[in-house]
């Protein structure tokens, strides 16, 4: 048995304390996840009382779909970090997707001699390479036996540079007549409703079944909690960890393949810090980051949250444009600290 | 003894005349070193285009100059650079564009002090006892011309929004300018003038939240043609007909052709800001050191309105930028 990185005895003491004491304190945890709800209703309410087009249909929808990208994203993320590990390179990854998705369609178009097929293989590949992206991270983590977050940290400057190195350092950019083809897929809507929306809805949702519903989602949850228990329990540690990190790169191209065509290029300034994004919007919904437990909702509800303060901020002008991050970083350690609890 | 401490001297002497000999040959040559920063954004790209570019013609027109070019990620990694440059290359000359004012004065003063010919683009350093010459585009005429502009086209009246860039100096000067253009313009109205860091996405954002907020805009200053893309798609998603105006700024391959073509009737005009200087300021100082002359201390490359009838001139499409 090789020695595990961190085996301090202290280890599944506090897990087991953790665990003795959660029942005891309900409605506590019950506030805790309220947090993050309790924040964002807040936020609607300021949003509304300082510019009153904050709460028309247009704006909840740009502001829905905006948040789409890091949302799905962040389900995915959802699960690497109740599962222990964590994922840095997710903006990176997401910009050299869509940019090899732009060439890809940009040569299939006219090779394959059908736009539209063209697009759809072009859809296909980007849930292909996350898949692969995500594939290779797990298998470095685990049979490899380097920490998340070195592997992670090197693969984020290995993706962008990538990119960089295909763009000649200036933009990759889809062809018209593909791009006009492609639109519908973000700019189109059904009952009113945009697709982004609507897709990052149906990831939500199945992210929430797997997590709670399926086994392998009660394992990811049991490698954060203890790996060392897990491991003894007979659960396959490296294939659900690997699964996880799958499971992200298939969310981020899942999300790219909605990216491309907003505004049907990809430069090396694409999906810069969204992996920061990502994680706060599963910390602020309350997944602890060190793991072992987190919800999908809560996860959905902090991504709202964090696209939500800039909107606002850019819908009034009365905090200096200099403050605006500022505003965006008390806002998430305020809602941090409504929803604490377990430590 | 004292024939051999003579012995010594006199080969020490010796010693030290070839020593001295050699640099008086090598100073024929120059060895010029460049500092960029990395392509991050097209703007960057741009720059690095065109430095490879400037050295491809000029060792080839010069038997005598050596260019090595160098780039890096974040300050502190080209001031490493900067030693490395003086340490090991041996630069005799130096064009740098530093990535801060500030961080980046000592380094580059360190190169001076050796004996490089130092010549600064773009942005300035702190103290300019630091430099022999300073190359830079015109940040206030990026603000001025746009300004003009648009005052002009909306008949001196009418309702602007702007977009910034990322909190710099460079970016305050062109804001001031085209606010105290606006000045003479009391009918115009600055509605509001957010950051969106010289990136397309942020421009998407904060174009899509104006367009909520203002029910009525005539003319955006997306203050670059990065931001502008952005602008475009915002507008024509929320299918917006009231804006008449974009201006975007530093004159994009893309944006150059679309007002050559006279493809889009709210696009008719740009600023020049073009990543060529680095070319300029190169191609300058490896002349000028070769012919053993020095540069004038500032050499600010004009921005200039860039319409239909001149949009030839600053169409490069082999460039990233």
């Amino acid at each position: 048995m090789p020695p595990e990185p961190q085996p301090s005895p202290a280890a599944p003491d506090t897990a087991a304390g953790q665990r003795a004491t959660a029942p005891s304190h309900g409605w506590a945890e019950r506030l805790r996840a309220l947090g993050p709800v309790l924040g964002l209703v807040l936020l609607c309410v300021a949003g509304t009382a300082l510019n009153s087009d904050f709460a028309t249909l247009d704006n909840v929808m740009n502001v829905l779909t905006r948040t789409a990208f890091i949302g799905i994203i962040a389900v995915g993320m959802c699960f690497v970090i109740i599962s222990g590990g964590i994922d840095l390179s997710v903006g990176s990854m997401a910009a050299l997707i869509a940019g090899s998705v732009i060439m890809f369609i940009n040569w299939a178009g006219p090779a394959t001699g059908s736009p539209l097929m063209a697009v759809i293989l072009g859809a296909g590949l980007a849930v292909v390479l996350g898949a692969l992206f995500g594939l290779a991270h797990g298998l470095l983590i685990t049979k490899g036996r380097i920490e998340p977050f070195i592997v992670t940290l090197g693969t984020l400057g290995i993706f962008r540079a990538y990119l960089t190195y295909f763009s000649n350092g200036g933009a990759i950019t889809l062809d018209n007549e593909l791009s006009d083809l492609y639109a519908p897929v973000y700019y189109g809507s059904l009952l009113g409703v945009q697709v982004p929306v609507w897709i990052f809805l149906v990831v939500a949702i199945v992210g929430a079944l797997i997590l709670n519903r399926t086994a392998y989602g009660r394992y990811v949850q049991a490698i954060g909690s203890n790996e060392q228990v897990a491991r003894y329990a007979a659960v396959n540690v490296d294939r659900v960890k690997i699964l996880t990190y799958v499971l992200l790169g298939v969310c981020v191209g899942i999300a790219t393949l909605l990216y491309v065509p907003r505004l049907g290029s990809a430069s090396p300034t694409t999906g810069l810090l969204w992996e920061l994004e990502a994680i706060a919007a599963v910390i602020v919904g309350g997944t602890a980051l060190k793991g072992g437990a987190g919800s999908i909702t809560g996860t959905v509800i902090g991504a709202i949250l964090l696209s939500v303060i800039s909107n606002i901020l850019n819908l009034t002008s009365i905090i200096s444009v200099y403050l605006n991050a500022a505003v965006q970083g008390f806002v998430i350690i305020i809602v941090a600290f409504l929803q604490r609890g377990r430590r | 003894m004292t024939t051999f401490t003579r012995r010594i001297a006199l080969t020490a002497v010796a010693a030290a005349a070839i020593a001295a000999s050699l640099p008086a040959l090598a100073q024929e040559k120059v060895n010029l070193g460049v500092s960029i920063p990395a392509a991050t954004h097209s703007f960057m790209g741009g720059i690095n285009y065109w430095a490879n570019q400037a050295k491809k013609d000029l060792e080839k027109q010069h038997k005598d100059l050596k260019i090595t070019i160098k780039t890096a990620a974040n300050a502190s990694e080209q001031a490493n650079q900067l030693q490395d440059l003086t340490t090991v290359t041996k630069i005799n000359a130096l064009v740098v564009f530093p990535f801060e004012s500030a961080a980046l004065t000592k380094p580059v003063a360190q190169v001076k002090a050796k004996g490089a010919y130092v010549t600064v683009v773009d942005r300035g350093l702190t103290d300019t006892s630091a430099q022999d010459a300073y190359v830079a585009g015109d940040n206030t005429a990026f603000g001025k011309i746009p300004a003009e502009y648009i005052a002009k086209q909306l008949g001196g009246k009418g309702n602007i929004v702007a977009l910034r860039g990322i909190a710099t100096t460079l970016d305050n000067e062109r804001m001031d300018a085209f606010n105290s253009v606006l000045k003479g313009y009391p009918d115009i109205k600055l509605l509001d003038a957010k950051y969106a860091n010289w990136n397309r996405d942020d421009a998407f954002k904060v174009t899509q939240d104006y367009l909520t907020r203002f029910k009525n805009i005539d003319a955006i200053w997306a203050a670059d043609d990065d931001m502008a893309f952005g602008v475009l798609k915002a507008i024509s998603q929320a299918k917006r007909d009231d804006i008449k105006i974009i201006f975007g700024g530093a004159g994009a391959k893309d944006m150059v052709k679309t007002i050559m073509d006279g493809k889009d009737k709210r696009i008719t005009a740009d600023v020049s800001y073009s990543p060529k200087f680095i070319y300029d300021a190169i191609k300058l100082t490896a002349e000028a050191r070769l012919k053993g002359e020095k540069l004038p201390a500032t050499t600010i490359i004009p921005s200039v309105l860039i319409t239909k009838d001149n949009a030839k001139d600053f169409y490069h499409p082999d460039s990233p930028f």
